[in-house]
């Protein structure tokens, strides 16, 4: 295993990436054929060091599964996840706990996500002593205090349990314990989604200078394109475990290439009364149908305003449409 | 007969307070707002404010340790002192709510149809025949597909758009006067919440239905509503029509808010924070509550309520503050300017 990175070797490429999860009845008959749920259905993306990429979708899009994935949190059915150069497709528990030195992740219930008995201390050095075992005491506490100013919180609150903590602040010891490996690529699963807007804006100042003073990677998972735009680089957007459209955010947000990112932007409400009061929506109708039995060709086509009937056809992949643009859409 | 002109409904010094172990604590502080038929209030304010609890207290839902003051005029009738079973024939009926969690506010027992027959035949006495005619319409105006199928169905054959729409059906059956949502899209994805937002818009204009609507995203309150209330701690910080919020925030917090919003259009300058957490409601400061994370307090607003009054510069512009607007956005650019040169 190498840590060395040639400069042009990407810190992660996933290639075809597929996460199904069986599905059985209730009251299945043994012979009934087992049903797979597609919760990501052939994801392909690169992620290079120091860049922030950011996944959006709606509730459902296996964004979050993506995300897990990519740590081995949730068993990969196909494709391949490649770290550092190592391909970690069928790799085993140890060759996975060494990688998650280098990729830790912020998880989105930032109160759920931490064990209630353990006392702050104790889950910022958690992965000190799991990865590190041979720390002295002495830097071990020394590292933890210092993780711990360094994202906001004071050196009093060592000895408090997370329910003693609000939203804001739990994120931040979701953070200290992410970084405090020093990691080089963070994944966070909606970091802010569960905090209160004032809060929300906190986090994400502090996420980017972390990053810039650590020369973090950032795969940053939400559903609010408005809160990827402010710290992304690149944007890639689900929907229905594909990938609809990967671009630069600038590309994305000014002339979005694909139909669903156009209604996803479209739908958002923007705190400006003259504008909210005269824009005009590209209303998506229905809902998003089932990932057990996703339509053929592309997922999107039964809410698309603009579907003909070759989208039925094949499954579109994402191609080249600008430098800057890939899109998963026949018409673009 | 006086000859003031009476509103829809008027709400004057509305206080919730609950009895805790930890002694009594004020949830909501004196508000007080009027609505005619077709308008839309925005109550704004981030979680634990007391926006939700003020309009529970408004249609008597409070926990039971909850007490309410003040007067809630529906029609000059108050809804806070009238006997229960005068309040069920008005709650439900002329004023109607949406609650924000559209599966754990409808019962899972029941199919949509019971549960939706339940309200007209208690209301309007109708035979369950009628009422299922009624309720299928109903289900039409909300855009529900093959209602006349649908609802037969429980509550969980539903995704939560359609969870949604089934709420809204249910609260206008009666075709109320008032409605009150309470976060009726935090729950949703974008572009479900613009399904239900611009439903709400037809829905308005087609029946001039009055809309209280309380939300923490301050896109929704700029696209449905016509006066916008901002809560912090309980309290009223600046009450105004949607314009003067959006375009001349005279109140720290609110002009705070709008700066933390993360925002589509625009560069990718950082977004200004508002440090610190919200306050702590048993142990509210005796000034104002923003003080402690208001970053252009005075010595005096720790200690000093500011009273809520009309504004120097704009007389429709309530707030409580002690600075004034010129103030307020001064210190608000020397922030921006600030943030700008750390980055």
């Amino acid at each position: 295993m190498t840590d060395a990175l040639t400069p042009n070797q990407p810190l992660l490429a996933v290639k075809d990436l597929r996460v199904h999860f069986p599905i059985r009845g209730d009251n299945a008959w043994p012979w009934t054929p087992t049903r797979f749920l597609k919760a990501v259905d052939g994801v392909s993306f690169e992620l290079r060091a120091g860049e922030t990429l950011g996944i959006v979708g709606e509730s459902g899009c296996g964004k979050s599964t993506l995300a897990r994935a990519l740590l081995n949190l949730v068993p990969i059915t196909d494709g391949s996840v490649v770290w550092n150069g190592d391909e970690m497709r069928g790799a085993s528990a140890q060759a996975w706990q060494a990688k998650r030195k280098a990729v830790q992740m912020i998880f989105q219930d930032p109160l759920a996500s931490l064990d209630p008995r353990m006392t702050v201390a104790q889950i910022i050095g958690e992965p000190l002593r799991t990865h590190v075992p041979g720390l002295s005491n002495a830097e071990h506490n020394e590292r933890v205090l210092a993780m711990m100013l360094r994202v906001g919180l004071t050196a009093q609150q060592i000895n408090r349990y997370p329910h003693e903590f609000s939203g804001g602040q739990c994120q931040r010891i979701g953070i200290a314990r992410a970084l405090i490996l020093k990691p080089k690529v963070v994944i966070c699963d909606e970091p802010v989604s569960a905090l209160d807007v004032s809060i929300q804006a906190q986090i994400i100042n502090l996420l980017k200078e972390l990053q810039a003073e650590m020369g973090l990677a950032l795969i940053f998972i939400a559903h609010d394109l408005a809160v990827v735009k402010h710290i992304s680089q690149r944007v890639m957007v689900m929907y229905l475990g594909r990938a609809m459209e990967l671009a630069q955010k600038h590309a994305l947000y000014d002339s979005p290439s694909h139909p669903y990112t156009q209604a996803l932007l479209s739908a958002i409400p923007v705190p400006d009364p003259r504008v909210e009061r005269g824009k005009s929506l590209q209303l998506l109708q229905g809902d998003l149908p089932s990932p057990i039995n996703p339509p053929s060709g592309c997922v999107f086509r039964t809410r698309c305003p603009k579907a003909i009937a070759e989208c039925a056809l094949a499954v579109p992949a994402l191609r080249v449409i600008t430098t800057e643009t890939q899109s998963a859409c026949i018409l673009s | 007969m006086a000859t003031a002109p009476m509103h829809l409904m008027e709400v004057k010094q509305l206080g919730v307070k609950f009895k805790t172990p930890d002694g009594l604590v004020s949830a909501v502080n004196g508000i007080s707002f009027t609505l005619d038929r077709g308008e839309t209030l925005g109550i704004v304010g981030e979680s634990g404010s007391g926006k939700s609890q003020s309009v529970l207290a408004m249609m008597g839902l409070l926990a039971t340790n909850g007490q309410a003051t003040g007067q809630v005029l529906y029609l000059g009738q108050d809804l806070i002192s009238m006997p229960k079973a005068d309040l069920n024939r008005i709650r439900g009926n002329r004023v109607a709510m949406i609650f924000q969690d559209p599966m754990t506010s409808l019962n899972p027992y029941l199919t949509v149809e019971r549960q939706m027959t339940e309200v007209l035949e208690f209301h309007k006495g109708m035979s369950r025949k009628d009422a299922r005619v009624k309720a299928v319409q109903a289900l039409d105006a909300v855009k529900m597909p093959e209602a006349a199928r649908r609802i037969g169905m429980y509550p969980h054959e539903f995704s939560g758009g359609m969870r949604q729409r089934v709420m809204i059906a249910m609260a206008l059956l009666c075709e109320p006067d008032v409605l009150i949502a309470d976060e009726p899209t935090t729950a949703l994805d974008v572009t479900v919440q613009a399904q239900i937002l611009i439903l709400m818009r037809e829905l308005q204009r087609d029946f001039g239905t009055a809309i209280v609507m309380i939300t923490h995203d301050l896109g929704v309150v700029a696209g449905l509503c016509d006066e916008v209330m901002v809560l912090y701690g309980g309290q009223v910080m600046e009450q105004a029509n949607a314009d003067a919020i959006f375009y001349r925030p005279s109140h720290p917090y609110t002009a705070g808010l709008l700066a933390a919003v993360p925002r589509l259009e625009g560069g990718d300058a950082p977004m200004l924070a508002i440090p610190g957490a919200p306050p702590n409601m048993a142990k509210l400061p005796a000034g104002c509550p923003f003080t402690e994370r208001c970053a252009m307090a005075l010595p005096k607003c720790g200690t000093e309520r500011p009273p809520f009054a009309p504004a120097a510069h704009d007389a429709q512009v309530l707030r409580a503050c002690h600075l004034g607007i010129d103030d307020v956005t001064r210190n608000l650019e020397r922030l921006k300017m600030e943030q700008g040169a750390r980055a």
